[in-house]
């Protein structure tokens, strides 16, 4: 992901993350909150894995999006931006996910040049009883070191 | 294969495409045995997270998986009975080729009295060449039904 229009728009207070085409089918928006960047994913029937519980896979997208744009609204104003990509990630399921509005935001443990460490958590209603949370590496490739390989 | 197992293929294996985020994302039954399932979900532009560079947003590739190795926990469970996701790392190993149509493989390698152990391979035509590989644990009630040790 090296959109410059997604890094003004993630400037924002609030906004629609319709740009990205998978945010767009999880109906995703995002708000800042105390200066915390949350994102916010309505309750849908699409969302339904077993019946009366979103799937674990749409709170894990949820969770992995709210990794990369916390990643991609750290990167320093002006800079070219990096392609911001998941390497590992690893999620812990909590709580089932009910049929309500799930809320995810995430933290970054270390910020490097190459690669960035982040902890998000996912919740519905309450912050102190975690949905699901997970722990994601995210590799960053910058166009200068994208020369072909031998 | 088991009579189970014969009843899971015949049956419920057409409905995993029918659950409704499986539905939304486009995924697919292909193939399963005694403990292993094989799954699919076909490129679709709503499935990417960067448009401009084709880039495949991740969440739909763990929604894949964890379908796939959540039945095949259920196949080796040996019953229909309720289980949650306990964890699930994904190691994303290479992006998926453009407008590839990604082909899951999921096993449950041991069955306890109450924890599913399982494991999983994405690739986009070759096996030997994955996209993503996976580990995980599903969690179930105590059961007299499957044996194996707590």
């Amino acid at each position: 992901m090296t959109n410059p229009a997604l890094a003004t728009l993630l400037q924002q207070p609030h906004g629609r993350l319709d740009m990205l085409p998978y945010a767009a089918l999880l109906d995703l928006s995002f708000e800042k909150v105390d200066g915390e960047l949350q994102l916010v994913m309505p309750f849908d029937e699409t969302l339904i894995g077993s019946p009366g519980r979103l799937h674990g896979g749409a709170i894990s997208g949820l969770l992995e999006l709210a990794g990369l744009l916390t990643v991609i609204a750290a990167q320093p104003a002006g800079e070219t931006l990096p392609r911001v990509r998941p390497v590992t990630v690893t999620v812990d399921f909590m709580r089932e996910g009910a049929c309500v509005e799930t809320r995810a935001a995430a933290s970054i443990t270390k910020l490097g040049r190459r690669v960035v460490n982040v902890h998000a958590q996912a919740w519905q209603g309450s912050r102190d009883k975690p949905t699901a949370a997970a722990h994601i590496n995210f590799v960053l490739d910058w166009p200068e070191q994208a020369a072909p390989r031998p | 294969m088991t009579g189970f197992a014969e009843q899971v293929a015949h049956f419920m294996g057409p409905f995993v495409g029918r659950v409704p985020h499986n539905k939304r994302l486009g995924l697919r039954f292909i193939a399963s045995g005694d403990k292993w399932v094989e799954l699919q979900l076909p490129y679709a532009p709503h499935l990417l997270v960067d448009p401009d560079h084709g880039i495949w947003a991740s969440g739909p590739i763990i929604t894949l998986m964890d379908t796939c190795v959540g039945m095949a926990s259920m196949l080796a469970r040996g019953a229909f009975e309720p289980h949650a996701t306990l964890d699930l790392r994904t190691d994303y190993v290479r992006s998926p080729k453009p407008q590839a149509t990604v082909t899951a493989r999921g096993e449950c390698y041991r069955m306890t009295r109450q924890i599913a152990f399982v494991r999983g391979l994405a690739h986009d035509g070759d096996p030997a060449d994955p996209i993503a590989h996976v580990a995980g644990t599903f969690m179930f009630s105590p059961s007299k039904l499957a044996g194996g040790r707590p």
